[in-house]
């Protein structure tokens, strides 16, 4: 974002205005744009130098870094809206390596004659979110695309974080007999996004679960020395998710259906949809595998967090060399949770 | 949801357990019990809550050809491909049939990312809606599915008279369930040979709902097999398991109506009289795995016939062949489980469905595969059991 201190002589038209292709066009009208909606409430050092790149220092150790696209429909939603996702999102992912996330890109695209209003909730939305997560927007990109090319408006962001020395946590590292734990309850972001969605007219009070995990991660770590892996489970849920680290660790995976939280209402949408919770999508629930012996210590931690009250231990890995995860079902009968084959809901995150 | 979790207890589940083991085992001499669920939804629930886990080692289920996007042939959806590509209209489908193989490894699936207008509805007004939203182009709605969901279409059809609309059609496919269950019957495998033994039925509970408990009778009489009309939730298959053996044991043969709840004898006759108003018996029609089965589905009346767009655009009746090594039309007819076709799992599985069994969550091979595969020969807990 390149930064312009010139004033212009009308102001951009929030209330009733709309994004143009001047606006894409590396000229004095995205100039505009970038100062007058996105400075205003994204602003930080790093962004208002008015650089092609954003500079910082970088302290010893092991960073890392997560680049994630966003593309919801509808771009508003119970709960949340695509600036806070994208800033979620991309936070998650930093935070489960066990890191400390830092800074963000954000690279906008956004459709001709998409409203400035609209826009600019978004990006107040964002900003909150980056404020709350203690993270800052130091890079972004505006693009312009004519009406009917894009959907309203994509955001890609780019986390980095810094991991505490000492901390290793990676989805290779699941072993036999370690407990399995959830910070909470099932499948709340997809219901959320699915009853709004325009063809699916249902009413729920369901919101969307959208929020930062680095503090829950930030309070597990502190408690617990040896965690083994943390994930959170988006598209393709909870049982896709385990599948992932199943297949990165070479084990299996037990989990108890009694165990699993999901809430009433969700269970009940899920019901009348024909969708499983296991497989809908979540934005603010992690995954944690550690050693069993750890396992109280680990699940009293997250329950003392907020967005952890509902944690449970909801199974073991086991040895298995083909990798099934497997579930006890609240029948008393067993079934395989296989990887979520085509695509239950498009356009979820 | 506590109307639905009272038929998931596991306490109650433990019980019919108990009662259906017990039965099972009471006979003189040791005896095995064969017993089909025609429906896709009772296979989806034996294996979604491991129904078969709490069921004595002697008694097995044989799944069936109720699963309507399994029975589809390949012609069909080919003729549906033809009326998106060539005659360029908008095709509104419910989303199980995206995947559904046609010929030569194409699908609407790939007709979509190829530029055609499909469109996944989730109901007829989804279609309807899309029609008058468009009157500029021909919609057409792929009407599928056993007698549950041809009500629906029937009411679709007639808004669309009352409002004039027209610019919208139906493919139909409704096909019906008693003939299906007369062909399984009929069958060399079943009457002649004796290769596939089913001992009792749990029949439809939705299709039921609308043509009632009525039209199982004959079978029942003819055939000598029990019927029992069993509910989809997980205590509902397990009852009409009881039920079934019972019946059995007794040596009778009657239709008995577990799903009381909903189902009556004579069925929803107002749906049945909107039905027959719209519809009429196709002389034939092809079903996967069965054939050409008479008198197993329905087409427009002629009355309605601006609606039909098998008599508006030019679809073809074409069979297409199979892929070759699919064993769908055996699993269909319950001669083959899954696991006995050397395309189930290496290069059949849901993410590349050959076969429409391992498209649709009704479908066997699809449970099989989701739901039930560590219990294969070969895998880990398969030997550790």
């Amino acid at each position: 974002m390149n930064a312009v201190a010139k004033r212009f002589p009308l102001r951009l038209d929030v209330r009733k205005g709309f994004v143009d292709m001047s606006h894409g066009g590396g000229g004095r009208a995205m100039a505009q744009l970038i100062e007058e909606l996105f400075l205003k409430h994204l602003d930080n050092p790093c962004l208002r130098q008015g650089n092609d790149q954003a500079s910082f220092d970088v302290g010893a150790g092991r960073m890392v870094m997560s680049v994630d696209g966003h593309v919801i429909s509808p771009l508003f939603f119970p709960g949340g809206d695509i600036g806070s996702l994208a800033v979620h999102g991309t936070v998650n992912d930093v935070a489960m390596s066990g890191a400390r996330p830092m800074h963000l890109s954000a690279g906008f695209i956004i459709e001709e004659g998409f409203p400035l209003a609209d826009l600019e909730r978004i990006v107040a939305s964002m900003a909150g979110a980056a404020a709350d997560a203690g993270v800052a927007v130091v890079a972004g990109d505006t693009k312009v695309v004519e009406r009917g090319k894009g959907d309203g408006v994509f955001i890609t962001t780019t986390g980095l974080g810094a991991v505490p020395a000492g901390v290793e946590i990676s989805g290779d590292r699941a072993a036999p007999g370690d407990a399995i734990l959830l910070s909470g309850s099932l499948g709340d972001h997809g219901v959320a996004i699915m009853s709004s969605r325009e063809n699916l007219s249902f009413e729920t009070r369901i919101e969307s679960d959208s929020a930062a995990l680095h503090g829950l991660v930030a309070d597990l770590i502190a408690a617990v020395d040896g965690i083994h892996c943390l994930r959170d489970p988006t598209r393709g849920g909870l049982a896709t998710t385990l599948n992932e680290i199943a297949a990165q660790s070479g084990v299996g995976m037990r989990l108890r259906e009694d165990d699993i939280p999901v809430k009433p209402a969700v269970n009940a949408a899920c019901e009348l949809l024909g969708l499983d919770p296991l497989y809908v999508a979540n934005e603010g629930k992690l995954v944690c595998i550690c050693a069993a012996a750890d396992a109280d210590e680990a699940l009293a931690a997250m329950q003392r967090h907020p967005l952890g009250r509902d944690a449970a231990i909801v199974g073991e890995v086991v040895e298995d060399p083909d990798g099934f995860v497997q579930m006890q079902t609240g029948f008393g009968g067993s079934r395989v949770l296989d990887w979520l084959s085509g695509e239950q809901l498009p356009r979820i995150c | 949801m506590k109307y639905v979790d009272e038929f998931r207890q596991r306490a109650l589940a433990d019980k019919l357990a108990a009662a259906i083991a017990q039965e099972a085992n009471s006979t003189r001499e040791p005896r095995e019990y064969r017993l089909m669920e025609f429906c896709g939804g009772h296979t989806h629930a034996i294996f979604r809550y491991g129904i078969q886990d709490l069921m004595p080692a002697n008694l097995s289920f044989v799944h069936g050809p109720g699963c309507p996007v399994c029975v589809l042939p390949m012609g069909r959806i080919d003729s549906a491909i033809k009326l998106a590509v060539e005659d360029d209209v908008v095709l509104c489908i419910y989303g199980d049939l995206l995947r559904v193989p046609g010929s030569g490894r194409t699908s609407l699936m790939k007709v979509k990312a190829s530029g055609g207008d499909v469109r996944m509805v989730y109901s007829t007004s989804d279609a309807l809606a899309i029609a008058r939203d468009n009157p500029d182009r021909e919609v057409v709605f792929f009407a599928i599915g056993f007698e549950t969901t041809t009500p629906a279409t029937a009411v679709a059809i007639r808004q669309a008279e009352a409002e004039s609309l027209r610019n919208f059609s139906v493919f139909c496919n409704h096909v019906l369930t008693p003939a299906a269950i007369q062909n399984i019957l009929e069958s060399p495998e079943v009457r002649e040979i004796g290769a596939v033994r089913i001992d009792g039925f749990f029949g439809p509970s939705h299709v039921s709902s609308v043509i009632g408990s009525c039209p199982y009778e004959f079978f029942a009489e003819e055939y000598q097999k029990p019927v029992v009309i069993a509910g989809f939730e997980p205590l509902d298959v397990m009852q009409s398991a009881l039920m079934l053996v019972r019946q059995i044991n007794e040596g009778r043969h009657e239709v008995e109506n577990q799903y009381t709840r909903v189902v009556t004898r004579d069925g929803n006759v107002k749906a049945q009289r909107l039905v027959a108003g719209v519809f009429e018996l196709r002389r034939e029609f092809e079903w996967r795995g069965l054939g050409r089965v008479p008198y197993s589905a329905l087409r427009i009346k002629p009355a309605y016939s601006a609606f039909d767009a098998e008599r508006r655009f030019v679809v073809p009746d074409k069979a297409a062949k199979d892929v070759k090594g699919c064993e769908c039309p055996s699993i269909l007819r319950g001669a083959a489980k899954p696991t006995d076709c050397k395309l189930f799992g290496n290069v059949c599985t849901p993410d590349n469905p050959m076969g429409s069994c391992m498209v649709s969550s009704e479908g066997a091979c699809a449970a099989y595969y989701s739901y039930g595969r560590f219990r294969q020969p070969g895998s880990a807990t398969e030997a550790a059991a």
